[in-house]
């Protein structure tokens, strides 16, 4: 598995990883939006709806233990598609069950998810300040 | 063709996420909320648009376009009802995917718990 004869390779194996599964999550992702398409759903709502079955595929995956075992290997080619992110939301909700439905689902859930929500957040609010006030200068 | 962009642009991102991953200390938490982070910053400077047009899934799946999709939706939000859209745009865009997450969550914590244990 580990050869010291080429110490580059594990970096490079990892990226081919992240590559190719995440590329294929991607590609996965244009083939739900093309289909939401032709059923006649606009554009934003395609774009939606197939954020929407990445998460819940992601959801069976991960309470199966399946996209675990696969983030082993491809590591950010699991973790940067929305898939990751469900994945975040699901893991804990089923690992702190035990701990009951508010203390342990409830309050475990949004444990890694959460960071992304609140700063995602406070991104777009600023943008949404900084956009308010920069409209008139743009002549909007 | 456009599935051909897609697989490469979305590769490619992810590939920018395994590089962090390998070459700094970086946690998968901290690289989520600089991705999504990154994703309003470059949607705000008008660079994410056209990536997401070009690339369609590609772009949008990653995490970089959940920051995308909360950019473009303050943006809505504020044309629509001025400065309150600055508060409400974020969450009203990414409500699908955040519910769907929520609700996802809550039926695998329910359904998949004795399989979690053994």
């Amino acid at each position: 598995m580990n050869r010291k004869a080429s110490p580059r390779s594990p970096l490079g194996k990892d990226c081919l990883w992240a590559f190719f599964v995440g590329g294929s999550i991607c590609l996965l992702g244009e083939g739900l939006r093309t289909l939401y398409g032709r059923a006649g759903f606009v554009l934003t709502d395609a774009a939606a709806l197939t954020s929407v079955t990445l998460v819940a595929l992601s959801a069976v995956l991960t309470a199966l233990g399946w996209y675990q075992k696969l983030a082993s290997r491809a590591g950010a080619g699991t973790l940067v598609p929305i898939t990751g992110f469900a994945n975040a939301v699901v893991s804990p909700a089923i690992e702190y069950r035990v701990e009951g439905l508010v203390t342990g689902v409830g309050a475990k859930m949004f444990v890694i998810a959460g960071p992304v929500i609140v700063w995602g957040m406070m991104a777009s609010v600023v943008w949404g300040v900084v956009y308010y006030f920069l409209r008139p200068m743009m002549g909007g | 063709m456009h599935y051909f962009w897609a697989f490469l642009v979305g590769g490619a991102l992810c590939v920018i996420g395994q590089l962090l991953i390998d070459l700094t200390n970086l946690t998968p938490a901290r690289i989520l909320v600089l991705f999504v982070v990154s994703g309003v910053a470059l949607s705000a400077l008008g660079w994410y648009r056209p990536l997401a047009e070009f690339a369609g899934a590609g772009a949008t799946v990653p995490l970089l376009g959940f920051g995308h999709l909360l950019a473009q939706g303050v943006v809505a939000a504020v044309e629509r009802h001025g400065l309150l859209g600055a508060l409400t745009g974020g969450f009203s865009a990414a409500a699908g995917g955040i519910a769907a997450s929520l609700v996802c969550g809550v039926i695998a914590s329910l359904a998949a718990r004795s399989k979690d244990q053994s």
